[in-house]
């Protein structure tokens, strides 16, 4: 598969090498994201008139799965506001790596454990998704819930920092890496070595252990070895930190990664499904016209709420699954011979993904583009105090591109379930099922996008 | 021979692209079959109570004239209806009304255009307008994609 090395231009390289650019969307970011945390505990409780709830929720929400996740994959966390607290107090600096008398990088502070073997994995990741899920009809809404989720995302990702060796929390526990990095897999963007012998011969590792020039992967990867964008975090330590001019940022046909049969495993099969779940249930509890529906979701700890708690884990974690693996057992028999289940199972998920991505944006479409508008009062009044900063507080509300966006989301998620075809009919054949394997894995996502249009649509 | 072959085969993937294209411009496009009707003066009584319409789903036949009464029972509703950029307010416990012909078709939202509390960005009802075929077009797209993947995609 050809790629195209944006790296061989040597401003392109430059820019990425250097700390600045980063640091200052860094910067900005994080100016962003204190003004949201100041305006969520201090600000008006009127969730649409709240800079917190208005910038986080449509804004950033706007960015990242209209633009970000689909063009640059985890783009976002090279420059996500939450965990550089943590980071900068344990490197101890804000730009390059802390040097001794000798010109050695410094070991960083804290206790620089490692994290625990057990939970390598995305597990974690899944349940603080969920988690935030059940109570997202509040969160979404209220900005003193947001503020709550802030705060304790922030808290929790400098304890990790200071205890745990790298970036541990947005490996392992940030409910938005997680999905974020699933997708990073259908990205038009990768960073790869270019030789990866010349990683093998390679002694010093510096991409990996850090040297003068750079940290050694935030992220516990080694470069060398990296074939999937699922952990990258693009923060580009290895670019400055290979002495071999080894490594590349390259554009490539979206979606290379879920065609590589390596390192496919349950953890990510499964947020396949919360994910493609979660989006058919926003639709629903969100864009759909079921008032006692988004009441249940909105009354935390009452019977209702309960009751939508327990539908909603049921769907995502039993009914997607479920279907999925009936669609896998009939595939197999279908099939002769028939790859192993759980093998098969794990692989095929991953057909899920484009899906699962479209579902998101279809939704987001809809979701961001009527809701925009209330961005223009809350920058110019962040605290809904009665400011008018820009001269924009007074602009009344007003959704966009009313007309425009049903087929848009008709074509985003026809085109989804196209790629979702395509990727399972792939993999079935890697499996050497062939067609036969795949059709049933073809019917359920099927299903799934016909439920979606009729939710947005219909 | 394998150059013919290869050449036969390549204007085969070629000719089923091209069927391909043709039926999604007919699912996309293509008229559907209606049932006549005559166009009729309908009115439709909406109660609005955080954070929901009662009816929440309208139907009308395209042509209809149709009044809206928004009837807010607890605190101020607004009712903009997409797709018609129309828009009406009311205070607790009285009618507005919003009168138009229904000369689109499709299945439109309606939401709440006063900021009402907390779920006000998600008071949404919806009215269709004929038939509200696009959600079927698009699922019949959907699966032609699908097909067309499975069956024809290589790279």
């Amino acid at each position: 598969m050809s790629t195209l090395d944006l790296t061989a231009h040597p401003t392109i390289k430059r820019l990425l090498r250097s700390r600045w650019p980063q640091l200052i969307l860094q910067l900005i970011a994080l100016a962003g994201f204190l003004v949201a945390l100041l305006a969520s505990w201090l600000g008006t409780p009127i969730g649409n008139h709240n800079f917190a709830i208005v910038v986080v929720w449509i804004a950033w929400w706007a960015l990242l799965m209209l633009l970000l996740v689909p063009a640059l994959g985890r783009g976002w966390c090279s420059v996500c506001p939450l965990p550089l607290a943590g980071e900068w107090l344990q490197r101890g600096s804000l730009l390059g790596p802390r040097l001794d008398v000798s010109g050695r990088p410094r070991p960083p502070l804290g206790l620089g454990r490692r994290w625990p073997a057990r939970l390598r994995n995305i597990w974690l990741q899944n349940g603080t998704f969920l988690l935030l899920a059940l109570f997202s009809a509040v969160v979404l809404t209220q900005p003193s819930a947001t503020g709550l989720v802030l705060t304790v995302i922030i808290l929790v990702a400098v304890i990790v920092s200071l205890v745990f060796e790298r970036r541990a929390f947005c490996r392992y526990l940030c409910p938005v890496g997680g999905f974020i990095g699933l997708y990073a897999q259908a990205a038009p963007l990768e960073v790869r070595v270019t030789d990866p012998a010349i990683c093998t011969a390679h002694t010093d590792k510096s991409c990996y252990v850090g040297s003068a020039e750079g940290y050694g992967c935030p992220w516990d990867l080694f470069p060398g070895s990296l074939t999937k964008n699922t952990y990258c975090g693009t923060c580009m330590e290895c670019l400055r930190t290979c002495p071999y001019d080894n490594v590349a940022v390259r554009l490539r046909a979206p979606g290379s990664d879920l065609l590589n049969p390596s390192g496919r495993r349950l953890d990510e099969a499964y947020k396949a499904f919360i994910m493609l779940g979660g989006a058919i249930a926003y639709s629903a509890v969100m864009l759909g016209p079921w008032g006692g529906l988004k009441t249940a979701a909105f009354e935390i700890g009452s019977l209702p709420w309960l009751a939508y708690v327990g539908g909603l884990l049921a769907f995502v974690l039993l009914v997607l699954p479920g279907s999925f693996l009936l669609a896998v057992v009939l595939g197999r028999r279908l099939a002769r011979p028939a790859p192993p289940l759980m093998k098969t199972f794990v692989s095929l998920a991953y057909a899920f993904v484009p899906l699962g991505l479209a579902a998101w944006i279809a939704f987001s479409l809809s979701f961001v583009l009527t809701n925009l508008s209330y961005l223009w009062p809350v920058v110019s009044d962040p605290m809904g105090w009665g400011w008018n900063l820009l001269g924009t507080a007074a602009l009344n509300w007003h959704p966009y591109l009313t007309s425009f966006v049903p087929p848009l989301q008709a074509l985003v998620l026809a085109g989804g379930l196209g790629w979702t075809a395509v990727t399972a009919r792939r993999i079935a054949e890697q499996l050497g099922g062939g067609l036969r394997l795949a059709w049933p894995t073809l019917l359920v996502a099927l299903a799934s996008t016909v439920g979606v249009l009729w939710l947005l649509l219909g | 021979m394998t150059v013919v072959g290869n050449l036969l085969a390549s204007r085969k993937r070629w000719a089923a692209w091209a069927v391909v294209a043709l039926a999604a411009l007919i699912l996309a496009w293509a008229p559907l079959p209606s049932a006549a009707y005559a166009a009729s003066a309908r009115t439709f009584r909406i109660e609005a109570r955080s954070f929901a319409y009662t009816p929440g789903t309208l139907r009308v036949n395209p042509g209809d004239r149709v009044t809206l009464e928004l009837v807010p029972m607890d605190y101020v509703h607004g009712l903009y209806l997409e797709g018609y950029d129309l828009d009406v307010k009311a205070d607790p416990g009285q009618t507005a009304r919003l009168t138009f012909t229904a000369d689109r078709s499709g299945t439109f939202r309606f939401r709440c255009s006063v900021t009402c509390g907390a779920l006000h960005p998600f008071m949404i009802g919806k009215l269709t307008v004929g038939s509200g075929s696009l959600w079927l077009r698009a699922a019949g797209l959907s699966l032609l994609a699908a097909l067309a993947g499975f069956l024809l995609w290589r790279r």
